[in-house]
């Protein structure tokens, strides 16, 4: 092996490392992904197309997490029947986690399990809960992080309103 | 060709580099499980929090002001 062969090796590893390690998350004006590429674990709902879809990544762990569900329950009654759909992705590693904390609070809304954890890594999320707000035409057009109770609850409604209408 | 001691620490650099590359990883917002465990939160036990703050008082003349609030599930 040639020295300039290994300094451009060098190189290319540094430079792979930097990327490595930057995560792609999704934003404003993505399109929802194929859920059906991700191995999700549970049944999908039947249509998402043309739905205002929300997407919400929990955990049984995550104290904010259990707090948005009755909001989360509320919004699903409440808009529904007009076409919004929430699906909430579990990231439990060990599905009884997921099944002990849905025992205690019940879902209104699809819930799915990530068990591979491959859809969050392509979402890219820095916080539990994150959730993204998909319109009809199933882009991206509203994201949160964390669950601030009353607050959150109101965005989600004027968002989901605002989606609804079109 | 380059002397032997630099093609040697470039190697040595190429094999660092590839070896952090490997071994090193953060933590993920979803892997925090155990992070989010009740027994990782420092404030758990109002006992031994009392003790030590008297530990802290009596050697240090000090209490008080140590530790933050909630665990480390990061959440929020």
């Amino acid at each position: 092996m040639n020295t300039s062969l290994l300094k451009k090796l060098t190189l290319a590893a540094l430079v792979a490392g930097t990327f490595i390690s930057a995560q792609a998350a999704w934003k404003t004006g993505d399109a929802l992904p194929d859920l059906a590429g991700f191995k999700l674990e549970g049944p999908l709902p039947a249509a998402l197309q043309g739905k205002v879809v929300v997407l919400d990544f929990w955990a049984s762990w995550c104290g904010p997490c259990k707090e948005s569900f009755p909001a989360m329950n509320e919004l699903q009654k409440k808009y529904g029947p007009q076409g919004l759909v929430i699906l909430g992705i579990n990231e439990d590693e060990d599905a009884a986690d997921m099944q002990d904390f849905l025992k205690q609070n019940a879902a209104a809304f699809a819930v799915v399990r990530d068990a591979k954890q491959k859809l969050v890594a392509t979402a890219g999320i820095q916080t539990m809960p994150s959730s993204f707000v998909f319109d009809a035409a199933g882009t991206v057009r509203f994201t949160h992080t964390g669950f601030h109770g009353a607050e959150t609850r109101k965005q989600y409604e004027t968002e989901i309103e605002s989606l609804l209408k079109k | 060709m380059r002397p032997l001691f630099l093609r040697l620490f470039l190697l040595a650099v190429l094999a660092a580099v590839l070896g952090t590359q490997t071994g090193c990883d953060t933590v993920k917002p979803w892997q925090r499980k155990t992070l989010a465990d009740y027994t990782m939160r420092g404030d758990r036990d109002p006992l031994t929090d009392g003790m030590l703050d008297h530990i802290f008082f009596s050697r240090e003349m000090a209490s008080g002001g140590k530790g933050v609030g909630g665990g480390g599930c990061g959440c929020n």
